[in-house]
């Protein structure tokens, strides 16, 4: 399979993830300018600062001609993951319910975060066992994610949050303690820490952020096979 | 014309930089200070006022955690 990776000016996780992706299949950088997404099985929305985070986090990304690709993309059901200014980027494109706000400390913190996988029966999640956690870290100054209650009982009701923080561990406010959501049709996830930085125990911390790639993969090849 | 747009936080929603400068307030003397938002303030030339508010809505603000405020200059 082949994942595509987004790049803005401004991105600076784009070569992690793809490094991720490449110990799964394949992997292409797509610059934001371009519109063709290279026949990508799945796209990865990076991390970092996209366009400055001029006017909010993702606001001026959302327009690129890449994205719009990528909203047509999921639109027909393709699988699209968004990390960190990604998760604020599908957030801005409407992709993903609710926005990201300035952490609740309004300092921009970086640290190991446990987290709890809510819902693994999903393309994002399924290579994760049943209550399992998994230790990522976080890097942001934007990560409090904020919905309306109404809204987040639906969200919640229809299995569109994926992972929460553990107790004690939502440092940045977000409301249910909410670190990863999906659309309603189960194709769109955005989440606030770092798969693609935790692959190797090496460096990473754990290698635990290998389980949402793979997840895709599985995914993918399931639905090929 | 030139037209000034307000975007503030929706009522309801913690604005951490409206907390941490009421807070500072009363350290520097100023006391009886409550209610303090912040947000921002975009200033623009247009040639059709009618632009602005679908302006705000599709990019100037974010509709569901902001509110904002047109104000065009005569």
């Amino acid at each position: 399979m082949k994942f595509g990776v987004l790049q803005f000016p401004g991105s600076c996780d784009e070569v992690d993830a793809f490094d991720a992706a490449r110990l799964l299949g394949d992997a292409e950088l797509i610059w934001h300018g371009e519109r063709d997404l290279r026949g990508a099985d799945a796209i990865i929305v990076p991390g970092g600062f996209s366009y400055g985070d001029y006017l909010r986090a993702g606001a001026i990304a959302r327009f690129s001609p890449a994205m719009e690709s990528v909203i047509a993309f999921a639109a027909e059901g393709g699988l699209v993951l968004g990390i960190c200014n990604g998760f604020q980027v599908l957030c801005e494109a409407h992709l993903l319910p609710g926005a990201l706000l300035p952490n609740a400390n309004l300092h921009f913190t970086f640290r190991q975060v446990e987290l709890e996988v809510v819902n693994r029966e999903t393309p994002f999640t399924g290579a994760c066992a049943a209550g399992e956690r998994l230790s990522l870290p976080a890097k942001h100054a934007w990560g409090r994610y904020h919905a309306e209650e109404a809204t987040l009982d639906e969200m919640e009701r229809r299995g569109q949050v994926l992972l929460r923080y553990a107790p004690g561990e939502n440092f940045n406010g977000s409301v249910r303690d909410i670190a990863g959501v999906c659309n309603e049709a189960g194709n769109v996830f955005g989440l606030m820490p770092h798969p693609e930085h935790a692959v190797e125990e090496l460096v990473g911390g754990s290698a635990d952020g290998l389980k949402i790639f793979d997840s895709m993969r599985l995914a993918i090849e399931g639905a090929h096979a | 014309m030139r037209a000034r747009v307000l975007i503030r936080p929706k009522a309801g929603i913690l604005d951490p930089q409206g907390v941490a400068v009421e807070r500072a307030l009363p350290a520097l003397g100023f006391a009886g200070v409550s209610g303090v938002h912040i947000g921002r303030l975009v200033e623009l030339d247009v040639e059709d006022a009618s632009q602005l508010e679908p302006m705000c809505e599709k990019l100037l603000a974010n509709p569901l955690v902001e509110d904002y405020e047109i104000i065009v200059e005569r």
